[in-house]
């Protein structure tokens, strides 16, 4: 199965682009090309922790990754451990019981860090606003750099707040160069 | 509603979906559709012995200081009882005793883009003794934030209870609005929400597939199945303006028509997902290497589905017949003569035949009802009246129930029961029966919900 697919793609007409819109793929690569590149030699490592979301943006930020947005692309990977991550991407409210563990996983990670609050919850508590059983948005637990908002904001939305982070931050300018051995 | 002595109460036998308290009564509700209630005697109601009433139970303790008295299970659910910093201790994870058992600690954060929950391994070697879930840590008091509000307002919330099955969810909550204001939503509605819930469990059941296989290391099943996902997600924005289909279902109706092009949208997504289909599902069963990470892998016996009256394909893998489209059925599906696929091994690999089956049953179900979609209105105001009402719609992982109790067009009580309250336990039983290294499979076969149940 897989060889008959491979070889059918080599056979086969060029499919339609079943990529998100070429033009903006374009932009978003002239960007990162721009800002990314001096800041990051093109590898920025994401963490994401749920701080009580319903899952709908997990599944969007799951969605980043796939075959259309392929995420990679633009020198973005998520990464289980926060020690290896220069983002971290927060989803969802602040719900109570999330909230010390969200602040270890930013104590774990190295310096400098940006922080993303991504959809409607973690911008400032969504429809949730106001229940005493969440202290709020991301910002309840601690500071964010950006605010990606939508519910859940689409792939596109998400990758775009991903490459905007890095182009208007100069934090990441501060890390110390690595000089290769 | 029937109303029991605290003796029959414990003494009613059935299959046991849900448990629920309010003020004056605890609710306990049995398959197809049973409702009873036992009045509360100083906030206490008598404990029920049935397997799936525990984590009901101990989330009437912690959300609304209600008592199950006798209740075997007593530990906390969404209550972590944390200092003023934010911290809470740990609570004492009982392990079997035994030579060389030790304990693995995972989460709440796991390592993939998926929710919070903690799980803690009791392990000899790589053998799973034991595993115990501590959820709650995504509770956002969605229940209590419906109270006050129009049925339409409150819409908002059920819409959120499980991001993955938030069509199935409104559905469920729209059925019980309906049914407590005595209204009936046109059929042209009735049309829509179904091809939005089978459009749902579509990209569900076929992103799971793929990310079990991608657990294995088999990467271009995941790729393509994700592939599928983004393109039944596309449709649907095409359809009806949001990839998930969120808010779109609402009491009275839906929120919104198809659009112009949305029905060829859905078709072109159908076509392209069916013709790859037969190629996907010859992959998962050939390569033998997938088959034996996946056979024999995560076992729920029948009878232990059966003990927990497990719903969806958890349990329809495990020789348990139950689909809320068919009993107790609601409109439209008593037209489209429903096939529900049953197995009984009861392990990964009988769980993703099931979901396979069941694509294809959906991919047919979708064509029918577009092709014979009434032209009527889409939605009907609700009436400002009282009442209560029990919902349920199937979700792609099984049965979602909502019950509200609507006073003067508000809601003064609710609750919700996801698939996934009877379906934690399982995955805490499957997970003993293999390694370690085989829990990342055998949690995302069975796919529970941490929202839907820490709500």
């Amino acid at each position: 199965m897989v060889w008959k697919t491979l070889l059918r793609h080599c056979i086969a007409q060029p499919a339609a682009p079943r990529r998100q819109d070429p033009a903006a793929v374009a932009a978003l690569r002239q960007r990162l090309a721009a800002a990314g590149h001096e800041k990051l030699g093109r590898s920025l490592a994401i963490r994401h922790v749920a701080a009580g979301s319903c899952n709908g943006c997990e599944l969007e930020l799951r969605a980043t990754q796939n075959l259309i947005y392929d995420l990679t692309q633009y020198g973005l990977s998520f990464t289980p451990s926060p020690r290896h991550a220069d983002v971290l991407l927060i989803t969802g409210v602040a719900g109570g019981n999330m909230i010390a563990a969200a602040r270890q996983a930013r104590e774990a990670m190295a310096d400098p860090v940006l922080v993303l609050a991504m959809g409607d919850c973690a911008v400032d508590g969504g429809v949730f606003k106001g229940s005493p059983a969440i202290a709020g948005g991301a910002e309840a637990i601690m500071p964010v750099d950006l605010f990606v908002a939508g519910c859940p904001p689409e792939p596109a939305q998400i990758i775009e707040g991903l490459l905007a982070l890095l182009e208007v931050n100069d934090i990441l300018l501060a890390r110390p160069v690595r000089v290769p051995r | 509603m029937k109303l029991l002595s605290s003796q029959d109460w414990q003494a009613h036998a059935g299959k046991f979906i849900a448990l629920w308290t309010d003020a004056q009564y605890a609710y306990a509700l049995y398959q197809p559709a049973e409702l009873v209630a036992t009045p509360l005697v100083e906030g206490a109601y008598p404990a029920l012995r049935h397997k799936g009433a525990a984590w009901f139970q101990r989330l009437a303790h912690d959300g609304y200081g209600h008592n199950a008295i006798g209740a075997a299970d007593t530990r906390p659910a969404i209550e972590h009882f944390r200092s003023a910093d934010g911290t809470a201790p740990w609570p004492e994870f009982a392990s079997p005793g035994g030579e060389g058992v030790h304990q693995v600690a995972v989460g709440p954060i796991h390592a993939a883009i998926i929710e919070p929950g903690h799980f803690r391994f009791s392990l000899r070697g790589e053998e799973v003794l034991k595993l115990e879930a501590r959820l709650g840590y995504s509770h956002k008091g969605t229940l209590a934030l419906m109270r006050g509000k129009s049925p339409r307002l409150a819409a908002r919330f059920a819409a959120r209870i499980s991001g993955d099955a938030t069509v199935a969810h409104s559905i469920a909550f729209a059925h019980a609005a309906e049914a407590a204001l005595g209204m009936t939503p046109p059929p042209r509605a009735v049309y829509l929400r179904a091809i939005m819930a089978e459009l749902e469990r579509l990209a569900n059941h076929g992103s799971d597939i793929g990310a079990i296989a991608g657990d294995a290391g088999f990467s271009f099943l995941d790729a393509r199945f994700a592939l599928h996902r983004e393109v039944l997600c596309e449709a649907a924005r095409a359809a009806f303006g949001h990839r998930l289909m969120m808010d779109m279902v609402i009491p009275g109706g839906v929120a919104g028509d198809m659009s112009s092009g949305g029905a060829a949208a859905i078709l072109a997504a159908l076509l392209a997902l069916e013709s790859e289909l037969p190629g996907l599902t010859r992959v998962f069963e050939d390569y033998a290497s997938l088959q034996d990470r996946v056979v024999g892998t995560g076992v729920v016996s029948p009878a232990l589905a059966a003990a927990y009256a497990a719903g969806g394909f958890t349990g329809r893998a495990a020789g348990q017949n139950h689909d809320a489209r068919v009993s107790p059925g609601y409109a439209p599906y008593e037209h489209f003569g429903l096939e529900v696929p049953v197995e009984q091994d009861g392990d990964v690999a009988a769980r993703i035949r099931i979901r396979l089956a069941e694509m294809t049953e959906s991919i047919r179900l979708i064509r029918d009802m577009l092709a014979n979609l009434p032209d009527t209105v889409i939605a009907m105001a609700p009436p400002s009246g009282s009442g209560s009402g029990l919902g349920v719609a199937e979700s792609f992982r099984g049965p979602v129930w909502h019950w509200l109790r609507i006073e003067a067009g508000a809601i003064s009580d609710a609750f919700a029961a996801d698939a996934s309250t009877l379906q934690w336990p399982l995955v805490e039983f499957a997970a003993a029966t293999g390694i370690l290294a085989d829990f990342p499979l055998i949690n995302k076969s069975i796919n529970a919900s941490y929202s839907g149940v820490d709500l």
